[in-house]
């Protein structure tokens, strides 16, 4: 499904700041995996999703998704099979836009001069309306005046109405509040298993790393440290997981907001 | 003052309103929609003008706006190009191709400062000689004014609700949300900045043909005038629908000229247009900003004193 093989992006190369942060990275992805990915802070988790998104180019390396090279397609090109959430809910949606124009803009409609049709409109509604959050009567409201959870609730409706192949959850739900945040992980789950997506996400929670999904992995300094899945997976701790990053790097995970979080 | 002279001005201010307003709708889209401050718009205005100027000259004042309008789409598609594809940033864009359109524009009128276009058939003359005799000859002017800016104004309304449309208004709202939508805001970018240019150039070319003269400095300071139009035309329309915001910036335009006549009336002179609308430019942007600023200010003082009884 997604292949990545021996990616590599330096970055300031040749500066006193030069920052490896892709390390001859290699990954394969099954159809329909929903990996967990954790990691200290400047581990390469969002240096890995730019690079897979095409935010920049990698050094070296190949990047195969579906059987197609898109290791030098423009970002706006793979945008059709990828979809993206940060952790800002600010940046998937145009807030002096309403509701309904920015859904427009995420569907993609027939042609360029297409407009907004009634048919277009009750299909809108009818997604948003899964959302549980009433958006579809405020159709008309500048986006820039919803909430951060309803943004983001948004943003995922709108990065996956016409399901990608392929889903990059960058720690989309830590800015919300503990309730919003569950909200959008249940809606996140539910479209991820109605469309059969393949999905990698990004969390600082490592007990909903090993919760959600069927494969973890551990990411340090732009290399991948432990990949995980199956039964062996299913009996992890998140002692376990701390414990198996000590053994692989010899010192501790420094993720802050990990720590405070969860342990 | 009498009626009748009150009313000349009046339609005055409107015809001049209406035909900057051309150019203050191209602000609309780059501006506004697109959030390009594109400052090439004195030089494609007066690029415009020449141009019209030009093919009216030679005997088709037809064609004149139709060429004129296709001058400026390609003087926007240089702009964007600049900035979309060449790494110069945004405004440093429209700056230097601005100044190569003064080259332009010469090379354009056969290196003459001015053309005169006295016994030059126009549009308008066209119109004056349709009207004649109708109850409605005296307004000419205002009517070729009236159905270029309406058109306009339709076919933004129209325009802006596509999907090409609701594209760019994204692009100058978050570039990042255009690319994640598999549409490339380099594509966006180019088109509007073409459409604008062309609104911008078609404003130049209706105001040398009213106006029966050419002059290399028409455009000059057209870009302050056109923003302060703007930006009073959003004070009335700012958080309405595209297609009233369109409208605000028409009647903008118009208002930005009723002020600039009566500031006349009041013994202003002329040359003063030019600060006249930069100082409106600057209190509106800035206007905003600074009521914070004063805010802060009075609390910091309030705290200050507290703080001294205590």
């Amino acid at each position: 499904m997604l292949k990545l093989s021996h990616l590599d992006k330096t970055f300031n190369p040749g500066t006193a700041d030069a920052k490896r942060a892709l390390c001859d990275l290699s990954l394969h992805v099954n159809p329909g995996d929903f990996i967990s990915i954790i990691g200290a802070n400047g581990a390469g988790k969002s240096t890995l999703f730019n690079a897979i998104c095409g935010s920049f180019f990698t050094d070296s390396g190949t990047i195969l998704l579906g059987g197609e090279d898109i290791t030098m397609q423009p970002e706006h090109v793979r945008a059709r099979q990828i979809g993206r959430l940060f952790q800002d809910p600010m940046r998937g949606t145009a807030p002096d836009m309403t509701i309904e124009e920015n859904l427009a803009v995420a569907a993609g409609m027939r042609t360029w001069l297409s407009r907004v049709t009634s048919k277009d409109r009750r299909a809108f509604r009818d997604r948003l309306a899964t959302l549980g959050m009433g958006l579809e009567d405020r159709m008309s409201q500048r986006v820039g005046l919803l909430s951060g959870g309803q943004r983001q609730a948004l943003t995922l409706l709108m990065a996956t109405y016409n399901p990608p192949r392929l889903l990059l959850l960058d720690e989309h739900t830590a800015a919300l509040d503990p309730g919003t945040a569950e909200k959008v992980l249940a809606i996140t789950r539910q479209t991820v298993e109605q469309y059969s997506i393949t999905c990698l996400m990004i969390t600082h929670n490592m007990q909903s790393a090993l919760d959600l999904g069927n494969r973890t992995i551990m990411m340090d300094d732009g290399r991948i440290i432990y990949d995980v899945s199956g039964e062996e997976r299913s009996s992890l701790t998140i002692h376990d997981l701390t414990a198996r990053f000590r053994d692989a790097r010899g010192r501790e995970l420094d993720n802050d907001r990990m720590l405070l979080g969860n342990v | 003052m009498e009626l009748s002279k009150i009313l000349d001005l009046g339609q005055t201010a409107l015809e001049l309103g209406l035909v900057n307003s051309l150019t203050v709708l191209a602000l609309f889209l780059s501006y506004s929609m697109l959030n390009v401050c594109d400052l090439s718009t004195d030089g494609c205005f007066t690029l415009g003008a020449v141009v019209g100027a030009v093919v009216a000259i030679s005997g088709h004042p037809l064609l004149s706006i139709p060429a004129a309008m296709l001058a400026g789409s390609v003087s926007g598609l240089v702009t964007a190009t600049l900035q979309t594809r060449m790494g110069v940033q945004s405004l440093l864009a429209g700056i230097v191709v601005n100044s190569a359109l003064y080259s332009v524009n010469m090379a354009i009128s056969g290196n003459k400062a001015q053309l005169a276009m006295n016994k030059t058939e126009t549009v308008f003359t066209m119109a004056k000689r349709l009207l004649a005799g109708t109850p409605l000859s005296g307004a000419y002017r205002l009517i070729v004014e009236l159905i270029a800016v309406c058109l306009i104004v339709l076919f933004l309304s129209a325009f802006l609700k596509t999907k090409l449309g609701l594209s760019i208004r994204a692009t100058g709202s978050n570039a990042d949300m255009v690319r994640s939508s598999s549409i490339n805001p380099v594509f966006t970018t180019t088109v509007g900045l073409c459409i604008s240019n062309s609104f911008t150039a078609l404003s130049g070319c209706l105001m040398a043909q009213q106006g029966k003269s050419y002059d290399i400095n028409l455009g000059s300071g057209m870009v302050t005038v056109a923003l302060a139009s703007l930006l009073i035309g959003g004070v009335f329309f700012g958080r309405s629908g595209v297609t009233l915001r369109a409208v605000g910036a028409v009647v903008g335009a118009f208002l930005f000229r009723v002020i600039y006549a009566v500031a006349l009336r009041f013994k202003m002179p002329g040359f003063m247009l030019k600060a006249v609308s930069a100082v409106i430019v600057v209190i509106a942007i800035s206007g905003p900003y600074l009521r914070e600023q004063g805010k802060l200010l009075l609390r910091r003082r309030r705290s200050g004193r507290e703080a001294g009884v205590c």
